[in-house]
């Protein structure tokens, strides 16, 4: 029996969908199916949503439509959406090159672990992800759930400059830098795919609900 | 092979402060993590747009923190809306908020006074720029966006589009005082409370209401930060990350609130305390980082919604001279 979900303004022209306070797949699917409902189509006055782990962010124009109306209107919805998205996920391989000048805390993370390398690099890619959701700077995505034996606590002081493609796990997830930014998470590997180009046709290689695989370049 | 004439508007003399192209903002990136950035004061950029007669969707000059000089190329018609700038135009000195005729040649020059943060300078037609992502808007730490996704500097050259009506019908349009937001150096912000008010101590909360804080020098187009007896976290300090807006009012494990701001990020992990109301984003953004000093007051959403709709209802009230 799920619960549920919360409907609470933030401010005046926008409401949050909360499904949970914790990061679990399950949450995370109600989040990406009540978006996808959302998206076809739009209600009027809707301007645009933020699915996050177990939350999603309705933003609206108060000019066209109330908050009582959005709630209400977001009820039904909810009452509609089933646990999954009705879009298939894209499923997205990547590519990367483990350790090394490209994965500088490889060999840090599996001492701290008490693994080899090669163990951290089979763990990592025997999973299939989640994009739980996209964040932090343009295109990056918060995947999730990494193998428990991979769990790692953030760098004590992040870095200033990640480079672009780096592969990158910190506690239950892993993510990958879009573009070169500051960053606090333990840096394993790189890809040559490009995840943002503001300029393209396609912006953005990965969506929120994706699904990704990491393969193992040599 | 037709010759494409690009209309050379408006030279860049000097920038000693924050200048960046901004319209209204980029909508429909925000579920890939792309901050929707635009305008600080919203509410400044749509009429300094009314008033040059573009649609309030144009881009125009966000100027912040210091002083601009501009030359017109040609002969146009612009408006300068915001707060804590003084504007001359050649020879003579002209209040904000209406709009001017300016000649080829002439010199724009916008003087940083004490209050007040940001104004915007429109021209008749709208500043062009290529759109990234279905917006002008700089975002400077994408970089992309406005010029090259950089602030404007001595030497650029700005292309604008087509008046919307012949320039001497579109010069000498005015909004008046009382219609335009209260800003002030002081001002008191009315809040929608939570999502994340339990998180926080009765006191705490209590206190958020009852004292002053001041806008940290710190502060940017990301987030206000704010300075005043920290505020206390029952035992939570963090939760997991969700989506939050411009007036999302943070506060992290030092009990010092930060307030979202055009630039901010789509998601963050800090209990939001409240958010500040649409009405009152104007007000906040003209805060001066350093010195302004501000107050909140509980308020519901209906009431916040109508105070916005009464705000802009006052654009109707745009006279012409």
């Amino acid at each position: 029996m799920q619960t549920k979900p919360r409907i609470v303004p933030l401010g005046d022209s926008s409401l949050l969908v909360q499904f949970g306070e914790e990061i679990n797949p399950a949450v995370n699917q109600r989040v990406h199916a009540l978006a996808s409902l959302l998206e076809a189509p739009p209600f009027k006055g809707m301007t645009e949503t933020v699915p996050a782990y177990a939350a999603l962010l309705v933003q609206y124009d108060p000019l066209l439509i109330s908050f009582t109306r959005v709630r209400s209107f977001l009820r039904e919805k909810i009452s509609q959406a089933g646990e999954t998205a009705s879009r298939r996920p894209k499923q997205v391989q990547v590519p990367v090159r483990y350790g090394g000048e490209f994965g500088v805390d490889l060999e840090s993370v599996a001492c701290h672990l008490q693994l080899q390398a090669d163990d951290i690099i089979r763990l990592h890619t025997q999973r299939t992800y989640t994009v739980y959701m996209m964040g932090f700077t343009p295109g990056f995505p918060y995947m999730g759930t990494l193998d428990d034996a991979l769990f790692m606590p953030r760098l004590e002081t992040p870095r200033l400059h990640v480079p672009a493609g780096t592969v990158a796990i910190a506690g239950s997830q892993t993510g990958i830098y879009p573009i070169v930014s500051p960053g606090g998470w333990q840096l394993i590997g790189w890809t040559p795919l490009q995840l943002f180009d503001p300029h393209s046709e396609a912006p953005f290689l990965f969506s929120p609900g994706d699904e990704v695989r990491f393969i193992e370049e040599k | 092979m037709w010759l494409v004439i690009k209309i050379m508007s408006l030279e860049i003399i000097e920038v000693n402060g924050l200048a960046t192209v901004q319209d209204p903002g980029r909508v429909g990136w925000r579920k890939f993590g792309v901050p929707t950035s635009g305008a600080m004061d919203a509410f400044a950029l749509h009429t300094t747009n009314l008033l040059v007669g573009n649609d309030p969707s144009c881009a125009a000059i966000e100027i912040g923190l210091g002083d601009i000089a501009l030359r017109a190329l040609r002969d146009c018609v612009i408006s300068v809306a915001g707060v804590g700038f003084g504007l001359s135009v050649y020879i003579w000195d002209f209040p904000l908020w209406s709009s001017y005729y300016v000649r080829g040649g002439w010199t724009i020059r916008l003087t940083k006074l004490d209050s007040g943060m940001w104004a915007y300078l429109a021209i008749s037609g709208g500043v062009l720029s290529k759109p990234v992502l279905g917006s002008r808007s700089t975002y400077l730490r994408g970089p992309f966006g406005g010029l090259d996704g950089r602030q404007l500097q001595a030497g650029d050259v700005l292309r604008s589009g087509t008046p919307s009506r012949p320039l001497t019908s579109l010069a000498a349009r005015t909004l008046p005082a009382e219609v335009r937001p209260f800003y002030s150096d002081n001002p008191t912000l009315d809040v929608i409370m939570g999502p994340q008010e339990k998180y926080f101590t009765e006191e705490s909360t209590a206190k958020f209401v009852s004292q002053e804080f001041v806008v940290s020098p710190t502060s940017d187009r990301m987030g206000y930060r704010l300075e005043g007896v920290p505020l206390t976290h029952r035992n939570k300090t963090e939760l997991i990350s969700e989506g939050m807006t411009m007036g999302a009012i943070q506060v992290p494990s030092n009990g010092q609130p930060i307030i979202m701001m055009a630039d901010s990020p789509t998601t963050g992990g800090y209990p939001k305390i409240g958010t500040v109301v649409s009405a009152d984003l104007p007000l906040l953004a003209q805060c001066a980082p350093g010195k302004s000093r501000i107050r909140f007051r509980k308020t519901t959403v209906a009431k916040a919604q109508k105070k916005y709709r009464e705000l802009m209802s006052g654009l109707e009230r745009m006279v012409e001279e």
